[in-house]
């Protein structure tokens, strides 16, 4: 491949690959993002090739696997196009109908199209689909553009020309008056306004400064930097690049982490890609403007992701966080100027860069600017990734997208923010979502994992989750974060546990502000999903410790099960699948549980049939003596 | 095991110190573990004390110092997954296979680990055995994903 080496080579080879594109020509593309591989993507691609082959019709079809659109939860997702028609959850077998039907005479297969659950009409083109409809896709929606292997695919959809217009028509000080214009807050976290750091990197005397991707995302719960390194890698690196230009810098980084295989492979493949091209190295595009790139596989650590921390790791040490009494954007990896950004940060700075700052102001609130993707996942029917306006309520994301609660249970809590975060209850589901209102409840922005819960999820074991997860993820360098984690986790366990006491709930008030002494924001800000869940559930803290009962029936040591003998109707099934041997049954016997023996596992309830509904789970009562043996018979 | 193949790898990465996390992270995928003697290698190669070594290879969680099973089996325990069930997972498969979280049997067949996310939170709770995720996993599924591995 040669190097383009002006803007206007760079046009001439967009017109070519456009000008081979024949938007009439059929083409299959199968979303390949690891939600749907995970859901057997590659199988249908392949039967797909197989299929297309058998009829002879592999030069005039065209497929290609793209990256994540968000609705991962109905996949794998085939598009077909010209039409736009979407068929969700296919599966292998249905390939062979798809192109003698759809491909060869242009009908719709209809079990495939989405159904709406209230209406039961079907929705023939993503835009149709309600999940879509009430979105703002700015940045997702490219993924679907293209094949995320493809750099020919990202220069048709105009990629690169961003880059372009940076390096020949405006100076470093106009690309960072345009990002101040956006008012672009950073999207990994804290929602720092980029271009303070960008200034403050480009201010700093040092002649060497450094640029970095932050795709490290250790939020448990959230996938969207995934999605788009994945899908769309090019964009994230076109951005990395104009920030280069913008503070001064010659080299970059790429932290991804390493359980992403599929995205360490897509980043890497693109920088090699830019290279040929001469969008990365020497003299890009011929303005004179050097930049390389190095991809640094993160090895599991969820500090890591911490921007001092992640630069110690860049210089391959053990990544653990440094006080900051000098800003790392000035004085960061080696001691040099440093800026780090978020994956989904990178990607709206090519996206201001090529629409302006006045589009990207045109979505969201005045404090939050533009559109954010959250990760929308847990007890909601339509799980994904969601891109929406800032400032749109956590009740239109719930509903109206997220399509509500399934199985016809209640809502009880939706938490934001990571393990920085907190929960949000319903009373404040008409909160819009920006990065001031959720600190203003508690909570946080995060990365954007947005974890909803029914009424099944007990609060306290929620607070006792993320704080096991500090515990094992703080670097314990500092005493704060480690011995306060530690306490916190022992008051909780307690609790779910059935030993809780008076005072527990002050208890933790009180560790919770000390150790807000620690040294990084992990431990800062370990408190506050313990401080929001007593804040808004206070009363199911109070039922654990004084009623020593689990309301949402969740906590193992405080439940037990037991089979009703009236409802009981000897069919069996729990008696064969119980592991633990527990069950006593028999034919025509009411069965009956050993408590002693009993797990806890759940397994009776799942397969005990609805229409007998004998088994119950039970909390803070004395579970009911077995039925005496002389009148275990059923008549 | 082959030293001059930890050589390549060092080569690959212009035996730069800075590079050890990159190193460590490209010799345990090649051997599952981190051989005491390919860490000698490094420690030679490199020229960073073997203290700096251990620190790493115990600090991060993608390494292991003692030798894993031949079928890795890794349960998000994720909160898209906890809320989702991921506990009966991991006790299931604790269950399965007799190896608790963070251990390898001694036939070194399985090592189970738990992961914090593995970025398929939509179809949570999710496994992953050998690199190949399997979504929505139902406790009663996992046995016979599980006994299909030799
Ligand atoms: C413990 C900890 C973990 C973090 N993990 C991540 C992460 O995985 N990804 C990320 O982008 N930011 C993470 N952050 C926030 C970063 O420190 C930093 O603020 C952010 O990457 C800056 O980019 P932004 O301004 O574009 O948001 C983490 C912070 C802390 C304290
Ligand atoms: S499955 Fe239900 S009805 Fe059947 S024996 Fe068990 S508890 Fe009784
Ligand atoms: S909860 Fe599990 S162990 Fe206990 S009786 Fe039911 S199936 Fe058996
Ligand atoms: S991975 Fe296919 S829709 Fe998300
Ligand atoms: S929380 Fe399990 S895959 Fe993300």
């Amino acid at each position: 491949m040669t190097r383009l080496s002006s803007p206007e080579k760079l046009e001439c080879a967009r017109k070519d690959i456009v000008s081979r594109i024949d938007p009439t020509k059929p083409c299959i593309s199968v979303c390949a993002g690891a939600g749907c591989l995970a859901s057997g993507a590659a199988e249908v691609i392949a039967a797909f090739k197989t299929e297309l082959e058998f009829h002879g019709l592999t030069t005039e079809v065209n497929t290609k696997g793209t990256g994540c659109p968000g609705f991962c939860e109905r996949g794998p997702i085939v598009m077909i196009y010209p039409e736009g028609i979407c068929y969700l959850k296919v599966k292998p077998e249905d390939v062979p109908e798809i192109v003698s039907h759809t491909i060869k005479e242009k009908k719709v297969v209809d079990r495939l199209l989405y159904e709406d659950p209230a209406t039961g009409t079907r929705a023939l083109r993503e835009s149709d689909i309600p999940f879509y409809k009430n979105q703002q896709r700015n940045i997702l929606s490219e993924n679907l553009r293209l094949d995320s292997k493809s750099m020919d695919d990202y220069l048709a959809i105009g990629g690169y020309s961003a880059l372009s217009k940076v390096l020949f028509q405006m100076t470093p000080e106009d690309v960072m008056g345009e990002i101040k214009k956006s008012n672009l807050r950073g999207r990994g976290g804290g929602g720092f306004p980029a271009w303070r750091k960008w200034e403050e990197s480009r201010n700093a005397p040092d002649p060497i400064k450094y640029v970095i991707v932050n795709a490290d995302e250790g939020d448990p719960g959230a996938f969207m930097d995934r999605a788009l390194i994945e899908g769309n890698p090019h964009s994230i690196l076109e951005g990395l690049i104009i920030g280069a230009y913008a503070v001064g810098a010659h080299e970059g980084f790429i932290y991804v982490r390493q359980e992403y295989p599929l995205a360490v492979e897509n980043i890497n493949l693109a920088i090699r890609q830019a290279s040929e091209r001469g969008f990365v190295g020497k003299d890009i595009l011929g303005s004179g403007f050097d930049f390389t790139v190095k991809v640094h596989m993160g090895a599991g650590a969820f500090v890591c992701g911490e921007s001092s921390a992640l630069m110690t790791a860049l210089e391959g040490r053990a990544g653990e966080p440094r006080p900051k009494y000098i800003h790392t954007a000035v004085k960061g990896v080696w001691d040099h100027p440093s800026v780090l950004n978020n994956v989904e940060t990178w990607a709206n700075v090519t996206q201001i860069i090529t629409k302006g700052a006045d589009w990207f102001t045109s979505y969201g609130t005045a404090g939050s600017t533009g559109t954010k993707i959250f990760s929308l996942v847990g007890k909601i029917t339509n799980t994904g990734l969601v891109e929406v306006p800032m400032g749109v309520t956590l009740r239109d994301i719930i509903t109206k997208v997220g399509g509500g609660i399934p199985g016809g249970k209640k809502f009880k809590a939706v938490q934001t923010g990571g393990p920085s975060g907190g929960c949000i209850p319903e009373a404040m589901l008409d909160l819009p979502v920006d990065f001031d209102e959720l600190t203003k409840a508690g909570s946080m922005m995060g990365s954007g994992g947005m974890i909803v819960m029914d009424e099944d999820t007990c609060m306290v074991d929620i607070a006792r989750y993320f704080i096991d997860f500090l515990k094992d993820e703080s670097c314990g360098k500092c005493t704060p974060c480690r011995e306060g984690i530690r306490q916190m986790l022992a008051v909780l366990t307690r609790i779910t546990v059935g030993k809780g006491k008076e005072g527990d709930i002050e208890l933790l008030e009180e560790l919770a502000e000390s150790t807000g002494a620690a040294l990084c924001a992990l431990g800062k800000s370990a408190p506050n999903p313990v401080l929001s869940t007593i804040r808004y559930f206070r009363d199911e803290y109070e039922a654990h410790i004084r009623e020593k009962k689990c309301p949402a029936l969740s906590c193992k040591e405080m439940i037990a099960f037991h089979i009703d003998p009236e409802k009981c109707k000897a069919c069996g099934s729990c008696f064969r699948q119980c592991p633990a041997e527990a069950i006593q049954g028999g034919k025509k016997l009411i069965h009956i549980i050993d408590q002693e023996k009993c797990t806890k596992c759940g397994t009776c309830l799942d397969v005990c049939p609805s229409r007998f509904g004998a088994v119950r789970k039970i909390s803070g009562e004395p579970v009911p003596a077995p039925v005496p043996e002389d009148k275990r018979a059923i008549a | 095991m082959d030293i001059s193949r930890i050589d390549q790898i060092i080569d690959k990465h212009d035996g730069e110190a800075s590079s050890l996390i990159q190193i460590l992270l490209d010799i345990q995928s090649e051997h599952n573990w981190l051989p005491k003697e390919a860490l000698k290698r490094v420690c030679e190669r490199l020229q960073v004390p073997m203290s700096r070594i251990t620190h790493i290879a115990t600090f991060y969680k993608a390494f292991s110092l003692v030798p894993k099973g031949r079928h890795q089996v890794h349960v998000c325990m994720g909160t898209a997954c906890h809320v989702r069930g991921a506990q009966r997972v991991l006790d299931t498969v604790q269950e399965v296979t007799g190896v608790k979280s963070g251990e390898t049997d001694s036939d070194l067949k399985f090592s189970v680990e738990t992961v914090n996310c593995l970025g398929c939170c939509a179809l949570g709770p999710v496994m992953e055995v050998d690199g190949k995720h399997h979504g929505n996993i139902a406790p009663s599924q996992i046995a016979s994903v599980l006994n299909n591995c030799e």
